[in-house]
């Protein structure tokens, strides 16, 4: 029985001592993949800031409306925003890759899925950007085309385009990081309403001014003579 | 693209089948049937009354037009005009139309008509605008004649206006080429205008043809490259503008062909107009009163209240463009009630300047720029139209050369703002 017991005891310990043998050459691994991870992660945010400085990102980010998001969030510039980004996504993965290596089972199947994951945050993140960019241009280009034409409440209407692209970019977004598939559909369904909204109010109001026309020249037409009368300048 | 490639194989044929011109005149079109056979008829007489020994060819370069143009342009004869008994042609005149490659513009309709001079090696040719219905035959004679004998190598047109007419030429395009290139031209956008053979084929060797400048604004381009090249200008006066340029009807379509194109200018040409500290008249040939003050109805307050609202609409705007100071002196103006508002020269200048000087810096979309300077020119004709109520045509004249004067001496902070000191 004694015996027994001391044998027993002696295997199990045999036993830990061998799977502690084998672990300790994979947590090395791990360690030094780690650690090489680090120091590659590194030399990409280095480059990476110094390719998005040369490029003149935050003006661009400036111009896409990305810097004003940022500075309201206490959050550092888009170029160093960036650059960390790189950073601990590839830092990420290099400890997801050396944690794979110690082989626990269970573990692996959630690397795998990171690892698919990474080139949709990449397009989604892109999709923003490029999302962000064309809010700002087409909601200044509505303001200006307002301004000039004489519109009436043109950054209501400059406000209602980015909106709107904001809108679709988001929903793009959360298409493509598989958050919420229905949401595009959904998204589209509550632009498509307030852009049919919009119309009709539009129309609503553009046909009070020709109905005031049509009403001017049909009882008052002295006062559209006049303003016949009125010469236009050629600017140039 | 080389030259012969702008140019189709039914209008190289139509081209060889004339041989060689010592002068052409070009008319580029689109959809202008209403004026081109008027305008057509009198080039003719022009050609035939003065230049009657002389090899001569109309060109139309013709956008695709839907209205018949081209076939006006063919059957124009000089047959209706007045003055048809007097006129006997010595030589045949040739009337070549024909369709230019790629969408309706007045560059690439000025691009066909100079490769067209280029390869018919014409000595002088002028380009007359299908629009200008006030056109006498005097005009090509005017504009042909001092290039034909060699005596310069572009010439720009001086027109009779009313004191109120081409307020942005006045109040900008002017006064900021001169200031930049140091010449006084009256017209940089000229719709009428000749060059010398040798001029044309510069002008196709620049570098316009390849960016936006050369499809819109080209006329401009074309006024500062002769300036840039070194090339003999001077004006002919003309006579009366037509009251309404069809070119200009929209604002921020003027102010594309014309401010765009003047601050692209700045770019290629930064050792030129940096290093110009002065300006001096070119010759004018003729004279007549150029300014007419029979008077307007002029609706001065839309103009005042788009200024106001474009200053408060567009603040986030400005504020990309303008530099505090001036933002604020802007907005302070904006406040004005409409007897008290001045918006006088040092602070239009000012404003002209930085406005360069963000679109060299690209601080936004550059077309932006441009749009969002529309409405503070509306302030700015604004008192002008005010200052200028009772003005004669003397003290009108005296403003706009205060002003350029203004301009003039200003502009070295607009190379302080170009390098980035300020």
């Amino acid at each position: 029985m004694r015996e027994m017991i001391v044998n027993e005891l002696t295997q199990a310990t045999q036993e830990l001592v061998r799977e502690f043998a084998h672990f300790l050459p994979r947590l090395m691994v791990m360690l030094i993949v780690v650690l090489v991870g680090w120091v590659i992660a590194y030399l990409v945010k280095w480059i990476l800031r110094s390719i998005l400085r040369l490029a003149r990102f935050d003006k661009l980010s400036e111009n896409a409306g990305a810097t004003q998001l940022l500075n309201k969030a206490a959050l550092p510039s888009s170029t160093e925003l960036v650059s960390r980004f790189a950073f601990w996504t590839a830092w990420l993965g290099f400890v997801l890759l050396g944690v794979s290596t110690l082989g626990i089972l269970g573990l692996q199947e959630y690397v795998a899925r990171f690892f698919v994951f990474l080139p949709r945050l990449f397009v989604a993140l892109i999709f923003l950007f490029f999302g962000l960019l064309a809010a700002s241009f087409f909601s200044r280009a509505a303001l200006l085309w307002a301004v000039n034409t004489d519109m009436p409440s043109p950054r209501l209407l400059s406000s209602a385009v980015r909106v709107l692209i904001t809108i679709f970019t988001a929903s793009a977004v959360f298409e493509e990081l598989g958050l919420a598939d229905s949401t595009v559909l959904l998204a589209f369904a509550i632009v498509m309403g307030a852009v049919m909204l919009g119309l009709a109010i539009a129309f609503g109001v553009g046909g009070q001014h020709l109905a005031k026309r049509f009403l001017e020249a049909r009882f008052a037409p002295g006062k559209k003579e006049a303003k016949e009368k009125e010469d236009e300048l050629s600017p140039l | 693209m080389p030259e012969e490639s702008i140019l189709t194989d039914e209008f190289l044929r139509q081209l060889i089948n004339v041989g060689e011109a010592d002068i052409l005149v070009g008319v580029p079109t689109y959809n202008n049937a209403a004026t081109v056979g008027q305008v057509v008829q009198t080039i003719r007489a022009g050609l035939l009354k003065y230049f009657p020994r002389e090899r001569a060819v109309i060109i139309n370069a013709d956008g695709g037009s839907r209205d018949q143009t081209p076939d006006l342009v063919r059957g124009a004869s000089i047959n209706d005009l007045q003055y048809s008994s007097d006129l006997h042609a010595l030589r045949t005149l040739h009337c070549i139309s024909a369709e230019y490659p790629g969408a309706p513009a007045t560059g690439t309709a000025l691009r066909t008509i100079l490769a067209s001079a280029d390869l018919l090696r014409a000595s002088a040719c002028a380009v007359v605008s299908p629009e200008s219905t006030t056109i006498e035959p005097e005009w090509i004679e005017r504009l042909l004649r001092p290039v034909y004998q060699g005596n310069f190598d572009f010439m720009t047109p001086l027109y009779r206006r009313h004191k109120f007419d081409g307020l942005l030429m006045r109040n900008l395009v002017y006064p900021m080429t001169r200031a930049f290139y140091g010449k006084r031209v009256r017209e940089p956008y000229a719709a009428e205008f000749a060059f010398s053979g040798q001029l044309g084929s510069h002008f196709l060797g620049q570098e316009i043809w390849v960016h936006e400048v050369g499809r819109t604004g080209t006329e401009i381009s074309l006024t500062i490259s002769a300036i840039a090249g070194g090339f003999r200008l001077a004006q002919a006066f003309l006579g009366a503008k037509p009251h309404l340029d069809a070119r200009s009807s929209d604002l921020v379509a003027a102010m594309r062909q014309t401010v765009g194109a003047l601050f692209w200018s700045l770019e290629p040409n930064f050792p030129l107009w940096s290093s110009k500290t002065d300006s001096q008249a070119i010759p004018t040939l003729g004279d007549g009163q150029e300014v007419t003050l029979e008077p307007l109805r002029v609706n001065r307050r839309r103009l005042y209240q788009m200024f106001r609202s474009g200053v408060a609409e567009l603040d986030p705007v400005l504020k990309s463009i303008l530099s505090p100071p001036t933002l604020s002196e802007l907005q302070r103006i904006a406040s004005l009630d409409e007897d008290d508002f001045c918006y006088g020269d040092e602070l239009w200048t000012r404003t002209v300047y930085e406005f360069a000087a963000s679109y060299h810096k690209s601080v936004i979309s550059r077309d932006h720029i441009v749009q969002a300077l529309a409405p503070l020119y509306r302030g700015r004709a604004f008192t002008f139209l005010v200052e200028n109520r009772e003005a004669s045509a003397e003290e009108v004249e005296q403003k706009i050369e205060n002003f350029c004067l203004t301009c003039e001496r200003l502009k070295p902070s607009l190379v302080e703002l170009w390098d980035g000191r300020k």
